[in-house]
């Protein structure tokens, strides 16, 4: 009887043990996501702002200003719902506007181009990597949430389900060729 | 910045990822951050300054071959001390599936941690059964870097989420430095690696080398690599014998220049390649490359572009595109051009810069990297109401 007793109180002892392990898991899975979706944040506004900075320092024409303008600011502006689409106009515009080789050695060849077209070049290769972590984040904790485990004693908590970051990062061609700009 | 590097395997055994290791942790330092290796070692070897020995590793077999890891109560607790004492902002760990270092510091640090998967080996037996446990480990990897575009295909079938790719790194103008030996050049094919591990390749070329050498027989054929070298040409009539030139080991300085002397690299790899460094270095040094079509070494050759590709273990096919190659002076200064162009993406000029932003991305508002015990111990006191600030 009091054998039986001990037995049972050492398994829940044990499964109570491992319920605590799996949320300490899952407490640091989120806190992964946040540090992620922090620097994500972070290199979408570095990148919005690089553009906005060259669209309004008249070394592009005219009509490239505005383009480029426009999207840096509505990815800027963006509310949460419409960040993916808003950021994904913007790389569509750094597209636009700097896929030829050319225009890129025209912004380099003005004072403080250079500078400016490095800071552009490194946002534009920073924010898919960021995206990449932030969405690997967001992959292990949904799978580690799916499990049943998780779901029965709700070792979630309130935190709100993962969502992965969504949008087309592709840089421009003539900024991603590294190689072309070798000096 | 601090920068806390973790090698699996033995320091004192040459290889691909010691090297790149190597390279990484001299270019960081080179910028000017502090950077400290973990490493498995023998006590007396000579360490370069920026190397912790973790212990001697043991030889144990584990995925088809023997392979030297560290583990146990005592490489724990040097992880565990290393992560203590170095305060690292970032740790970079190298293979973190190989049941060695790599794993070990997952399982005792927290905070911004770098892994770079190297190999892209099929899911072993031992790793299903390890999953969870493995799981959990690498759960806390905040960024994930594929060596190819290849090796992150496999990474994202085997453990799901993903990674970036970053290629392995090479110096350059190392290779393109070198002075070409003249004994070494004149229809000469060049092979480099083990001599006695088939899947290297040797085998292929040796059964191609007689159809080389009866159209061409003025060819050489020049083998740097261990092994056994009677063993090698013992499938090779023997009258050709004499035209198959074995050099050993060749130290750093006389690779580069026997790419740089060859006329025609030739790399019959026949699997198990993730990346193919071997190709980047010899492009590097500005030999026309003729490779296997592997996944990895077709990206690496830019698809063909950058050197050409023979049909997997069909010596008939390599045979053929060798003796083209060396007939056409053209062709091969064509390919020279091209991946000496081509190959400038793989310096560590490049590659270097990749990582670090790697670092910096993981590192940008999060806190510095800890044992995890330090963690543990305030944080349980804290939920439980006793912590005193």
């Amino acid at each position: 009887m009091t054998a039986t007793l001990i037995w049972i109180l050492v398994a829940l002892l044990a499964i109570g043990l491992y319920l605590s392990w799996t949320a300490g898991r899952l407490d640091r899975l989120h806190a992964r996501i946040d540090a992620a979706r922090a620097a994500l944040d972070a290199q979408l506004l570095r990148r919005a702002s690089v553009a906005q900075e060259l669209a309004t320092s008249g070394v592009l024409d005219p009509a490239a200003s505005i383009v480029l303008y426009e999207a840096a600011h509505a990815a800027r502006q963006a509310e949460e719902e419409q960040r993916e689409v808003a950021e994904s106009e913007l790389s569509q515009a750094l597209r636009a506007v700097f896929g030829e080789a050319q225009q890129v050695e025209a912004v380099r060849e003005v004072p403080g181009g250079e500078a400016a077209t490095g800071e552009l070049t490194e946002a534009v290769r920073r924010v898919p990597m960021a995206r990449r972590f932030h969405n690997d984040a967001v992959g292990a904790a949904r799978r580690l949430r799916e499990h049943r485990k998780v779901r029965w004693f709700r070792l979630a908590g309130h935190a709100p389900f993962p969502m992965a970051f969504e949008m087309d990062d592709e840089p421009p061609a003539a900024l991603a060729d590294r190689v072309a700009q070798q000096p | 910045m601090r920068i806390g590097i973790v090698c699996p395997y033995s320091w004192d055994v040459p290889g691909g990822v010691q090297f790149h290791i190597r390279d990484l942790a001299e270019y960081f330092i080179r910028l000017g951050h502090e950077v400290s290796v973990l490493a498995p070692a023998d006590d007396d070897t000579p360490l370069p300054p920026y190397v912790v020995s973790a212990g001697r590793a043991v030889p144990v077999p584990y995925n088809g071959s023997v392979a030297r890891l560290n583990f146990g109560f005592l490489s724990a607790a040097r992880v565990r001390r290393w992560l203590h004492d170095g305060e690292f902002d970032v740790v970079h760990i190298h293979e973190p599936t190989s049941p060695s270092l790599g794993l070990l510091t997952c399982w005792a640090a927290s905070g911004p941690i770098v892994a770079t998967f190297h190999t892209s080996n099929p899911r072993s037996r031992a790793m299903i059964a390890a999953y969870s446990i493995l799981q959990a480990a690498l759960e806390k990897i905040s960024a994930r870097i594929a060596v190819s575009e290849y090796a992150r295909r496999t990474l994202v079938e085997h453990l799901g989420g993903d990674a970036v790719v970053i290629p392995n790194g090479v110096d350059v103008d190392f290779f393109a430095r070198a002075k070409p030996k003249a004994e070494w050049q004149g229809d000469t094919i060049g092979f480099i690696g083990r001599i006695d591990e088939p899947r290297k390749g040797l085998p292929v070329l040796m059964k191609a080398l007689p159809r080389i050498l009866a159209e061409r027989p003025q060819a050489r054929l020049l083998v740097a690599g261990r092994g056994d070298e009677e063993e090698a040409v013992e499938s090779l009539p023997a009258e050709l014998r004499s035209r198959v030139q074995f050099l050993g080991m060749v130290s750093d300085e006389d690779k580069a220049r026997f790419l740089r002397s060859v006329d025609l690299y030739v790399a019959p790899n026949t699997g198990g390649e993730s990346f193919g460094i071997i190709l980047v270095e010899a492009m590097s040094a500005g030999a026309p490359v003729l490779a296997s079509d592997l996944d990895a070494f077709a990206q690496v050759l830019d698809q063909g572009a950058a050197g050409e590709l023979f049909a997997n273990e069909d010596s008939d096919a390599l045979a053929e595109a060798a003796l083209r190659l060396l007939a056409d002076p053209e062709r091969r200064a064509e390919l020279r051009e091209r991946g000496s162009a081509h190959v400038r993406r793989f310096d560590w000029s490049t590659v270097g810069a990749d990582i670090l932003s790697v670092y910096e991305t993981v590192t940008a508002g999060a806190a510095a990297v800890a044992a995890a015990e330090d963690e543990r111990g305030p944080g349980l006191r804290a939920r439980l109401g006793l912590a005193r600030d």
